[in-house]
C-alpha cells in the first residue's frame, strides 16, 4: 500500500458547540491526496465552523482529526501542540479566506506577502525569495511589475490571486478555502475559478472548499458534502449529488439555482 | 479476462422521489438486466421517457440506482459501482468507463486542442503523441484548424459538439457510454462517429449508447436492448 | 538598604524615589529577564513624575538597582548635557544623592537613550536602556496575543518580512536604528532605538544590559557575555553605518558614530563624535580635529555644541 492509498486527513465524529449553541455535529469523512471536497449549505449551516475546526483554528468540542505527514506518520491534529498546528498551517496547509484582508498583510508588498512563508520556514536569501515570489505572481497571473506594490492597490480578484500565491509558495498538500470567490464580479469569479482549477490539477492539491455556490462546487470539486443545521445530510460525487439529489433540502438547494452550463 | 463482460447489470431499479412535490415518487426503470461484452456496441432502444438516459447515467454513477447491481470491469475485476465510494467511482471513471454526451461542458480559457490533448495525456505515453491524436480527431471531425487554438466557449453548437466527441473518443476507456452524441450532427460527421465506434470495437472495447436516429442506430448497434421491457410500475 | 538608612531619608521620599516594595517587584522582573535573555517580562510599571517618552522605564530600572555607592552616568543620543540626560541626572541627584560622572569607565550604572558609549564597557557595569516600543514584531503584527505566541514558538519569519520590505524599497536594509537582534539563538529583541552602529557592541558585552519600557510595561535583559546577532539575509548581510574618510571635527576620531552639525545656511557642515564624553577625553589627551580651536586645519572655531 502506498501513501496515496492512505487518507491524507481523517475526520471522526467532529462536533462543536458554542456553549449550548450547536456549530456542527458528528461529522466524519476522509480526504485523500488530490481530492477536492466541497462543503455546501446556507449561512448558519455549520460549514464555516467545520472548516475552522478542520484547519486547526477552532478546537472542536468532540471528535478527532488525523493528518498524514510527509514522512507517513499520522498526526493527531488536536492532540499535537499549538506549535505543530501553527507550523502545519504555514507550511503543509494553506487557508484562502473570503476576505483578502484576513489572508494578506495589506501593508506590505505583494512580494513580501508571497515570500513570508518562505522566510517562516527559514529561507534567508533575499534573491531567492524574490525570484520565487516573482515566479508565483506569474503563476497567478499578476504582473511581475507589481511585486513591490501593496495589496491595497490591487483589485479584489488580484487580491484573491495574491492570497493563493502566498499560500502555495511552500508547496502545501492541503488547502482550505472559505468562499474564495464570494463578493467578486461574475467575470472575475470565472477567471479565479479557472485559475484555482488549473493549479489544483497541476499541483495535485487536496482541497476542502466551503461555498454556498453550487456552480463553484460543480466546477472545482470531485465530492460534495451538504450541510444543514450543523449536520451533514448528503454526501457523494459532486455531479451525482447535484444531478440526482436525494434529500429534500438538497433538492431545494439544487432547484433554487439557475442552471449554468450543462 | 476475455471471459468477463465489460458491463453486467442485474436487478437494477431507478426512480426519483420529488420531495418538493410532496414526496411524489416517480419510478423510471426496474429489474434492469443486460450485459455489454468486449467488442460489441449495445444500443438502448425505446421511446422518450422510457429511461434510457437514466440507465446510462446510473452506469456512469451520475445517478444513484435504488437497488440491484451495476458491475463494471475494472482492473480485471467486476466492481459494483452502485456500492462504490466516490473515490472508487472516480478511479473507475478515470480508467474504465467514459461518457460522451452531446454537450460540451466548456472550461473558460482552455483552447480546443489543449482540452482534447489534456484528456489524451492520460492515455498516451507523452504529450506529443496525445496532441497528434487530438489533431487527428479534430481533423476527422471537421473542426476547422483555425479554431483549434481558441477556447470552445465561443464556438457554434455543432462545433462544440464535435470537440466534445473528440474529447470522448481520445480516451481508451474499455467501456464507453454514448448519450446521443450524434444528435443533430450532419451525415458526414455522423459517419465519422460511426467509424470511431467501429475502431473502438476492433480494439475490444464495449460501447453502450442511445441513438435517436434509426439509421445511425441500425448502423452501429450489434444488439438493441429494449428499455420498455424494464418499465417500472408505479 | 537597611531600615536605619531608610529612616535617614527626607520625609516623604524613599531612596531613589520608588518605595521598597515596588523596587522588589521590579528587581524580580529584572532577575527573570536576566534568566531568559531577550524575553520581555511584564512588570507593573509605576507612574513617574515625568511624562511617558522621557525614559520612565529606564528610570524605574535604574531606581530599582541603584545603591548609595553607585556612580551614575546618563546619556541622551550620546551626550551627557542634553535636556533628557540633565533631567534624569537631576532626578537621581535629588532622590538618591549618588555620585554622577560623565566618564563611561567610572560609572557603575549608565542610563542611556539611544547610544552605547564608544569607550568599551567592563565587567560589573550595568547599561540601562530607555525603551519606547519593546516589541520588535509590532511593526507587522498589531495583536499582542499573536506576538506573544510568535515569541513563545520562535516564529520569527515576520522579522525578515520587515527586512525584505527594506531591501525591496531601498535596495538595501534601510533600518538604521532599533535594528532587530537574535539573543542567544532564542528570542528576537528590539535593542531600543539605538543606531545599528552599536549593535555589535551588545554582542558578548562584559556589562549587564537592562531594558525598561515604562509605557509598555516591559523589562528585558542581555546578561554579560551573551550572543547578540543582528538579523539579515545571506545576500544582504548586516553592516554598520560607515563614514568613509570622515574624522571628528573636534577630536579627529575615526570609525565612531558621528553627528552631522550644520554650520551655516550655505551647506557648511561638520561631523563630530556623537559620544561627547569620548570626544572630550580625546581632546584632553591632545587629539584635535580640523575645526578645533587649538589645532587642526586652522579653520574658524565652531560654536560650542
Amino acid at each position: 500500500m502506498t501513501m496515496r492509498d492512505l487518507p491524507l486527513l481523517e475526520i471522526e465524529g467532529l462536533t462543536h458547540f458554542y456553549g449550548a449553541q450547536l456549530g456542527c455535529r458528528n461529522v466524519s469523512f476522509d480526504i485523500y491526496s488530490g481530492e477536492v471536497l466541497a462543503i455546501v449549505g446556507e449561512s448558519g449551516s455549520g460549514k464555516s465552523t467545520l472548516l475552522n475546526c478542520l484547519s486547526a483554528q477552532l478546537r472542536p468540542t468532540g471528535g478527532t482529526i488525523h493528518y498524514r505527514m510527509r514522512d507517513g506518520s499520522r498526526l493527531d491534529v488536536y492532540g499535537a501542540g499549538e506549535a505543530e498546528q501553527r507550523r502545519l498551517l504555514r507550511t503543509d496547509w494553506g487557508f484562502v479566506h473570503q476576505h483578502p484582508h484576513r489572508g494578506l498583510r495589506m501593508g506590505v508588498s505583494a512580494g513580501a506577502n508571497v515570500g513570508e512563508r518562505l522566510m517562516v520556514v527559514g529561507e534567508r536569501h533575499y534573491g531567492n525569495i524574490r525570484a520565487k515570489a516573482l515566479e508565483w505572481l506569474g503563476k497567478v497571473e499578476i504582473d511581475g511589475a507589481r511585486i513591490d506594490d501593496v495589496p491595497n492597490t490591487f483589485s479584489g480578484g488580484m487580491q484573491q490571486r495574491l492570497q493563493i500565491a502566498r499560500n502555495l509558495v511552500t508547496e502545501p498538500r492541503l488547502i482550505f478555502m472559505d468562499e474564495p470567490t464570494g463578493g467578486l464580479d461574475v467575470s472575475v469569479q470565472a477567471r479565479l475559478l479557472d485559475l484555482i482549477r488549473t493549479l489544483v490539477a497541476d499541483l495535485g492539491l487536496s482541497v476542502i472548499i466551503v461555498t454556498h455556490d453550487l456552480a463553484v462546487a460543480r466546477l472545482l470539486s470531485d465530492r460534495i458534502m451538504v450541510m444543514k443545521g450543523g449536520e451533514v445530510i448528503e454526501t457523494g460525487l459532486t455531479d451525482q449529488v447535484l444531478d440526482d439529489p436525494h434529500m429534500p433540502y438538497t433538492q431545494l438547494l439544487v432547484s433554487s439555482i439557475l442552471q449554468v452550463g450543462a | 479476462m476475455g471471459g468477463l463482460p465489460l458491463l453486467r447489470i442485474s436487478g437494477m431499479s431507478k426512480g426519483f422521489t420529488m420531495h418538493l412535490q410532496g414526496a411524489l415518487r416517480l419510478p423510471v426503470v426496474s429489474h434492469v438486466a443486460f450485459e455489454v461484452a468486449a467488442g460489441e456496441c449495445v444500443v438502448l432502444g425505446g421511446p422518450s421517457g422510457a429511461g434510457k438516459s437514466s440507465i446510462l447515467k446510473s452506469v456512469y454513477g451520475n445517478y444513484l440506482s435504488d437497488c440491484g447491481e451495476i458491475l463494471i470491469r475494472h482492473d480485471g475485476e467486476m466492481v459494483d459501482i452502485a456500492r462504490l465510494a466516490p473515490r472508487g467511482m472516480l478511479e473507475v471513471r478515470r480508467r474504465s468507463v467514459g461518457y460522451v454526451s452531446q454537450f460540451l461542458s466548456v472550461i473558460p480559457r482552455v483552447t480546443a486542442i489543449d482540452l482534447v490533448t489534456q484528456e489524451g495525456v492520460k492515455w498516451f505515453q507523452d504529450r506529443e503523441q496525445a496532441e497528434a491524436r487530438a489533431a487527428e480527431l479534430l481533423t476527422r471531425l471537421n473542426v476547422p484548424e483555425r479554431l483549434w487554438n481558441l477556447p470552445p466557449a465561443t464556438f457554434s453548437g455543432g462545433e462544440q459538439q464535435r470537440v466534445n466527441i473528440a474529447l470522448g473518443f481520445i480516451g481508451r476507456h474499455p467501456l464507453l457510454l454514448l448519450d446521443e452524441p450524434t444528435a443533430s450532427l450532419d451525415a458526414k460527421n455522423a459517419g465519422v462517429v460511426r467509424d470511431l465506434i467501429a475502431e473502438r470495437k476492433a480494439l475490444g472495447h464495449g460501447l453502450l449508447g442511445i441513438f435517436h436516429d434509426p439509421a445511425m442506430r441500425d448502423a452501429v448497434a450489434d444488439r438493441i436492448v429494449d428499455v420498455t421491457s424494464f418499465a417500472a410500475v408505479a | 538598604m537597611s531600615l536605619s538608612e531608610i529612616s535617614e531619608q527626607p520625609a516623604g521620599y524613599n531612596f531613589a524615589y520608588l518605595d521598597e516594595q515596588t523596587k522588589r517587584m521590579i528587581r524580580r522582573a529584572i532577575l527573570k529577564a536576566i534568566a531568559i535573555p531577550g524575553y520581555q517580562v511584564p512588570f507593573a510599571s509605576r507612574e513617574m513624575p515625568m511624562p511617558y517618552g522621557w525614559g520612565t522605564g529606564g528610570i524605574q530600572v535604574t531606581a530599582s538597582i541603584i545603591g548609595p555607592d553607585d556612580v551614575l552616568k546618563v546619556i541622551d543620543q550620546g551626550a551627557d548635557d542634553t535636556t533628557n540626560a540633565v533631567s534624569i541626572r537631576n532626578f537621581f541627584a535629588r532622590t538618591a544623592g549618588v555620585a554622577m560622572t560623565s566618564r563611561a569607565e567610572e560609572a557603575t550604572i549608565i542610563q542611556t537613550r539611544h547610544r552605547i558609549p564608544e569607550t568599551p564597557l567592563h565587567t560589573g557595569q550595568i547599561l540601562v536602556y530607555q525603551v519606547p516600543i519593546p516589541e520588535p514584531l509590532r511593526f507587522l503584527e498589531p495583536r499582542e496575543t499573536e506576538t506573544r505566541k510568535m515569541h513563545a514558538l520562535s516564529e520569527y519569519g515576520l522579522m525578515h518580512v520587515k527586512l525584505y520590505e527594506d531591501i525591496a524599497r531601498h535596495g538595501h536594509i534601510a533600518t538604521t536604528y532599533a535594528y532587530p537582534v537574535m539573543v542567544e539563538d532564542r528570542y528576537v529583541m528590539d535593542p531600543s532605538p539605538t543606531p545599528k552602529f552599536d549593535n555589535p557592541k551588545m554582542h558578548m558585552s562584559p556589562a549587564l544590559q537592562l531594558f525598561g519600557a515604562g509605557r509598555e510595561k516591559r523589562i528585558y535583559a542581555v546578561p554579560p557575555h551573551t550572543k547578540v546577532v543582528s538579523l539579515d539575509f545571506e545576500d544582504h548581510p548586516f553592516s554598520v553605518q560607515e563614514w568613509p574618510d570622515t574624522q571628528c571635527a573636534m577630536c579627529g576620531a575615526e570609525g565612531v558614530y558621528f553627528d552631522e552639525v550644520l554650520l551655516d545656511d550655505r551647506g557648511g557642515r561638520m561631523f563630530v563624535c556623537s559620544d561627547t564624553d569620548y570626544c572630550e577625553r580625546r581632546q584632553a589627551e591632545g587629539h584635535f580635529g580640523h575645526l578645533h580651536a587649538s589645532g587642526g586645519a586652522g579653520a574658524a572655531a565652531p560654536e560650542n555644541r
